[in-house]
């Protein structure tokens, strides 16, 4: 077996782990009004934010389910556990990181991930982060890194000037549901002309059944400054549907840079519903950098609305759709200002009767003049059982623009088979071989131990594909 | 000693035609020999077929490897027990890097199992190759054949000739497609190689033109015609092809089929022969 990066056992991992549920409060199945106080209770939050979430909720009941896409039909929003607390206080340092979940941070590899990449961690177990770790010249330099909780009690007003700005309640029925009952996730702030130079990291696990995590993320990048956040989530196996519904939020401000990685290992039962949105200012960039591999259905569209001329977007995503799977990630790209350019590239490979694919939207304003859009999207289709589809929509209400999409669906060549075979390498490697070749054009952009991560991932499911 | 390639009347068709009618042929190591022929006469299927390219369908005869039936393993068993094809046209793999392709390649011929051979033994070894095919290193984190010039792909091919140390080498056509010190450089390679192996390598040189003979002296050279080996011998007849060309061939071997539908034996005419099994 090839040395694995992150130490994680193999084949354990494969089928998932579990630690016995040890909470103090566990809040009933099902969502109405009074779960909800809870939750605002439980969390001694302001008046603002409770209204706030009493406001999505009556949004979240309005609001229709989505009638393209997936099939959402098995989800039943009364079989779901909304919120969850693993210990009591929040762990200040590792210290008092309680045992149970160092052991599953222990087999997830984080610890030895963060001696040797990680600068800072928020690692999200159950619905609340129970480790925050920021280095100290960063906190000179006045960059937030707090689970979003916190930062609601610590820095209210930050919090409540941008909360809900880019993904408003009545944005979509998941974003609603999110914004009534989110609970962790991260907040940063990156005062202006800060970089920092670590990519700052988060693990995000799922550990009780039935239950939903409703993170909410939000970044704020004032002007000239950068950052590179990245999350990482892998999860147990389980019998029963589950839900993941997160919001993103990221305002990146005149000349900042904002990139937000992910790689998503849900397991095969988890509805992996995700708004992320992002607005980009003058000649500021964002770049979302999307992996999706577990799950049993996820509907991801990581969009950048770009609001003043020399804006920039690129978005970049990887699907792996095997036996069960339907993964419908794709992106939308906004340009709302004269000269501003986008790039949109999907790689999406299925299997075993798996379905993945590319749903995206390029939306140009009248006025955007000058502005450039190139949309790419590859799929591979590793057997006759699989499928792939394609929705690329433009809406282009400006001539001086250049807008290009390329398309391509393939099956895994024999030719190539052939040659790499003919050197000695065995079929299932040589396959392998491929299949990191599709998406290295992505795979390239992650960080070096993501990368490795992703390539063992998919090599997992690659398993047992070739006779 | 028996030959560690030996070709038996095989019969090879694609896409329900037959290409191949009968090729018989034997290699030692430390033997080079000559496959000439015109466009069309079934060299490079051939070469594939022997190689496991599962495009070609066998439909009658024999291969045996170092005593053992080459036709019943699959391409990377053939390759793993010593038996390698330069192709005539690689394939390109975007998103494989040279280095690490290579470096599987070596470590699944060199016996690794589950491991790669070490990073450092690798680069060792891949920089002297490099050398030896006057190749940019650079190439090394390029894709695999990937936006490659026509000589780039045939020294690439080379070089994994190199890197693998294979015991027999089917070398299809590597000369065309180059320049004049293009040839020279991917036959000094070649040759180079050879010498090194000190008689571990056997080598069918598959060409069309014989100034790669300048470089490669054969000790047999053979002449493929119609799916048919149709005529051997030494060096002077590769020669001789380029001096007159095949149309000779062509002609004798339309008598010797027209005479063969009559007897079934063993004919002859001129140089081209053809035994009928
Ligand atoms: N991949 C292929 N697809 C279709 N026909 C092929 C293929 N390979 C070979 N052939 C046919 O087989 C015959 C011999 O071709 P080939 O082996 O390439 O000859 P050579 O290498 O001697 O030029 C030709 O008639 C060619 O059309
Ligand atoms: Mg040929």
């Amino acid at each position: 077996m090839a040395t694995n990066p992150l130490g994680i056992e193999l084949d354990q991992y494969k089928w998932g782990f579990r630690d016995p549920e040890r909470y103090v409060f566990k809040s009933r199945k099902g969502l109405d009004r009074e779960v909800v106080e809870m939750i605002s209770y439980m969390k001694e939050e302001p008046d603002w934010m409770r209204a706030f979430r009493l406001h999505s909720l009556e949004v979240f009941l309005k609001k229709p389910m989505p009638n393209w896409g997936a099939d959402l039909s098995e989800l039943d929003f009364n079989d779901i556990y909304y919120y969850v607390k693993p210990t009591e206080r929040q762990g200040r340092s590792w210290e008092e990181v309680p045992d149970y979940i160092k052991q599953t941070f222990d087999r997830l590899g984080i610890p030895e991930a963060e001696r040797k990449f990680l600068a800072g961690v928020g690692a999200q177990y159950e619905s609340e982060v129970v480790y925050h770790n920021l280095k100290e010249e960063w906190e000179k330099k006045g960059v937030i890194f707090v689970d979003t909780d916190t930062a609601v009690r610590e820095y209210p007003d930050l919090v409540r000037e941008y909360f809900g700005t880019v993904v408003p309640p009545e944005d979509n029925k998941f974003a609603a549901l999110n914004s009534a009952v989110w609970s962790g996730g991260s907040f940063i702030y990156v005062p202006e002309g800060v970089h920092v130079d670590i990519p700052l990291q988060a693990y995000f696990r799922i550990n009780a059944e039935n239950m939903g995590q409703f993170e909410r993320t939000l970044i704020i990048c004032e002007p000239g400054s950068s950052v590179h956040y990245v999350e990482g989530c892998t999860a147990p196996i389980y019998t029963t549907a589950s839900l993941h519904s997160a919001v993103v939020e990221i305002i990146v401000k005149e000349g900042a840079r904002c990139r937000y990685t992910t790689i998503q290992n849900w397991s095969k039962n988890v509805y992996n519903l995700v708004t992320k949105r992002a607005v980009a200012y003058r000649d500021a960039t964002m770049e979302w950098i999307d992996g999706n591999l577990g799950s049993k259905v996820t509907m991801k569209y990581p969009s950048v609305f770009m609001l003043e001329p020399g804006a920039k977007a690129e978005i970049l995503s990887i699907a792996f759709a095997g036996k069960g799977q339907h993964q419908d990630p794709g992106g939308k790209v906004v340009h709302a200002a004269p000269y501003t350019q986008s790039v949109i590239v999907s790689k999406s490979i299925a299997k075993d009767g798996g379905r993945a694919g590319y749903r995206g939207l390029v939306k140009v304003y009248p006025g955007a003049k000058g502005s450039k859009c190139a949309v790419r999207c590859d799929a591979l289709i590793l057997d006759e059982h699989s499928r792939s589809d394609t929705y690329p929509y433009m809406e282009i209400e400006e001539d001086e623009v250049a807008v290009t999409h390329e398309a391509t669906v393939s099956k895994v060549s024999d030719e190539q088979l052939f040659y790499l075979m003919a050197r000695g390498i065995k079929e299932n490697e040589a396959m392998n071989m491929i299949v990191r070749g599709f998406i290295e054009p992505v795979a390239k952009e992650l960080p070096l131990e993501y990368a490795v991560e992703l390539n063992r991932l998919i090599e997992l499911e690659m398993e047992g594909s070739v006779g | 000693m028996t030959a560690d390639l030996i070709v038996r009347d095989l019969h090879v068709a694609v896409e329900e035609k037959v290409i191949l009618k009968g090729v018989n042929l034997e290699l030692k190591k430390g033997e080079i020999h000559a496959l000439m022929g015109p466009n069309g006469s079934g060299k490079s299927t051939l070469a594939n077929v022997l190689m496991g390219n599962p495009f070609y369908q066998v439909i009658k005869g024999e291969v045996l490897f170092k005593g053992e039936d080459l036709l019943s393993m699959s391409p990377d068993e053939r390759a793993r027990k010593g038996l390698f094809i330069a192709f005539q046209y690689p394939v390109s793999i975007p998103g494989v890097s040279f280095a690490s392709f290579l470096r599987t390649a070596v470590s699944a011929r060199r016996g690794y199992e589950k491991e790669l051979m070490p990073i450092s033994e690798f680069q060792k070894l891949v920089r002297e190759k490099l050398g030896l095919l006057q190749l940019d290193p650079s190439i090394l984190t390029r894709y695999v054949n990937d936006g490659f010039s026509g000589g780039e792909k045939k020294r690439a091919e080379i070089l994994q000739l190199a890197m693998l140390e294979p015991e027999v080498a089917i070398l299809d056509e590597t000369d065309s497609g180059l320049d004049i010190d293009g040839v020279k450089v991917v036959a000094e390679g070649i040759q180079a190689l050879y010498e090194r192996s000190q008689g571990n390598l056997g080598i069918l040189l598959i060409t069309h033109y014989s100034r790669i003979l300048k470089y490669i002296r054969p000790h047999t050279v053979h002449v493929m015609f119609d799916g048919r080996l149709v005529v051997s011998g030494g060096p002077d007849l590769a020669e001789e092809l380029d001096a007159r060309g095949y149309d000779w061939i062509r002609e004798q071997y339309a008598v010797v089929t027209a005479e063969i539908q009559e007897t079934g034996a063993v004919r002859r005419a001129g140089k081209v022969f053809w035994v009928q099994h």
